[in-house]
């Protein structure tokens, strides 16, 4: 298919691994951030490609596995409410909560669907204006857009039954912490393409001047990411750090003008809580006040729910990068897809998931 | 969650100025896609999609530049090797 095979060519593959192998002198550590790059990273090997001297680090950017496990209770137990219907993308079914998770709502007679785009749960609340639909949303600004224009449909609709239990996470201000931490050593970024298409990479540029280190804007196919890798690898040997778009293909600098027009009309930036990691300050979106008729957690009046995270889980390391999945004690024992102990085996983005699908040990 | 797949658009409705839809081609399954984001979109050119929407064209200049890059890169490494033989 266009624009895929391509880039997963087999000769540009070897031109790059060969490059590699000429411009490295030196370690290095190199985090991809999205859980899509550590997908195509596992799926395809690419870690045995690289000269020894360079080690992947997988990030925090799988959104599934980063949503507290008190909203995944929130979105439960708002399906468990007979007048409601929670809609959601397939990812977010299977994620287990406290005590059950979607699919199994749904099994016991709970009206939870799973959808393709957002526009199908205004849809579904036009279809079924006796009833309360939720959608339930997480996601980077990749996906906020999508949401934001269910919210803005919504009330361009006067949809009275329609609301959003939205958690939506962003990317610059994680990196941030990550190089702010000192228990975290990278020395160079693969910022996630898809969310840079929409935002572009202005945000990224003081980060690459105040931490010192390239961030290079990559995109998901094998070639992208080996010239991602590359492209850091030349400027970290070169003593440079400056922000560099590999996937130029679809980013520009200033991203869709368009679309982050609509995430201001629709989103305020405010704090959120990461799983495993903790509370990262102005990390997320929040629905503007001119929209809280839309916001599920003030309609159904969510309270709190307090909950404890498995005790032997390390998702928190891994998703920080300092901990590979097959050093956690549960890996492939106590914790498998089918019984997830933690959100980063949940879904196949998530490093636990990706390293056991591909049984990669090493 | 980030996975966004190109597509050819097939056919664009600007019937909803709000709601501009397109039919998109992937690899011979059509969806509908939201393509309000990209107000110069053309028929026939491809876009990125994600969850429904279009998050932006693919430029095709640029794919085809990063390609030869990557290319060269290989050919100038064969040159070498063959000076060197
Ligand atoms: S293998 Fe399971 S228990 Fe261990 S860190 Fe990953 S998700 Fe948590």
């Amino acid at each position: 298919m266009k624009y895929i095979d391509e880039f997963r060519n087999a000769e540009l593959i070897g031109n790059l691994v060969k490059k590699l192998l000429q411009v490295t002198t030196q370690n290095w550590k190199i985090m991809e951030v999205c859980g899509g790059q550590t997908h195509t990273i596992l799926k395809y090997n690419l870690e045995e490609l690289l000269p020894k001297k360079i080690s992947l680090i997988h990030g925090p950017g799988c959104p599934v596995c980063v949503t507290p496990l008190e909203f995944i209770d929130k979105a439960i137990a708002l399906a468990e409410q007979s007048d409601i219907i929670l809609t959601s993308f397939g990812d977010m079914l299977r994620v287990p909560g406290s005590k059950s998770d979607l699919l199994n709502v749904k099994a016991q007679g709970g009206d939870v669907r799973m959808i393709y785009s957002t526009l199908d749960a205004i849809k579904i609340a036009e279809e079924n204006q006796n009833k309360e639909v939720v959608f339930f949303g997480v996601g980077f600004e990749t996906t906020a857009p999508a949401n934001a224009m269910a919210v803005y449909e919504a009330q361009r609709r006067n949809l009275k039954n329609f609301s959003v239990l939205c958690s939506h996470v962003l990317v610059p201000p994680a990196i941030e912490a990550l190089l702010s931490s000192s228990e975290v050593s990278i020395q160079g970024f693969l910022a996630a393409g898809h969310v840079c298409t929409v935002m572009g990479y202005e945000q990224y540029i003081p980060l690459a001047e105040k931490y010192k280190i390239p961030i290079v804007i990559t995109g998901f196919e094998p070639v992208d990411i080996l010239n991602g890798v590359l492209l850091s690898v030349i400027q970290l040997e070169s003593g440079k750090y400056e922000v560099e778009n590999q996937y130029k293909r679809v980013v520009t600098k200033e991203g869709n003008v368009q679309a982050k027009k609509l995430l201001d009309e629709i989103f305020e930036v405010t704090d959120r809580k990461w799983r495993g990691i903790g509370t990262i300050p102005n990390s997320g979106y929040k629905l503007r006040d001119r929209y809280s008729a839309f916001d599920a957690e003030l309609k159904f009046n969510l309270k709190n729910i307090e909950v404890e995270e498995s005790k032997i889980c390390i998702a928190g390391k891994v998703l920080q990068g300092l901990k590979k999945p097959f050093e956690c004690s549960a890996f492939g024992k106590e914790c498998s897809p089918e019984h997830p102990l933690g959100a980063p085996m949940v879904s196949t983005e998530g490093a636990c998931a990706a390293y056991f699908h591909y049984s990669k040990r090493n | 969650m980030c996975l966004a797949v190109p597509g050819k658009v097939i056919s664009i409705d600007e019937s909803n100025p709000e709601l501009k839809m397109a039919k998109v081609n992937f690899n011979g399954v059509m969806k509908n896609v939201c393509v309000q984001w990209l107000p110069d979109l053309m028929i026939g050119e491809y876009v990125l999609v994600h969850v429904g929407f279009a998050l932006n064209k693919i430029d095709e200049k640029e794919a085809l530049e990063t390609i030869q890059i990557l290319k060269e890169m290989g050919d100038l490494e064969n040159n070498e090797e063959s000076e060197i033989t």
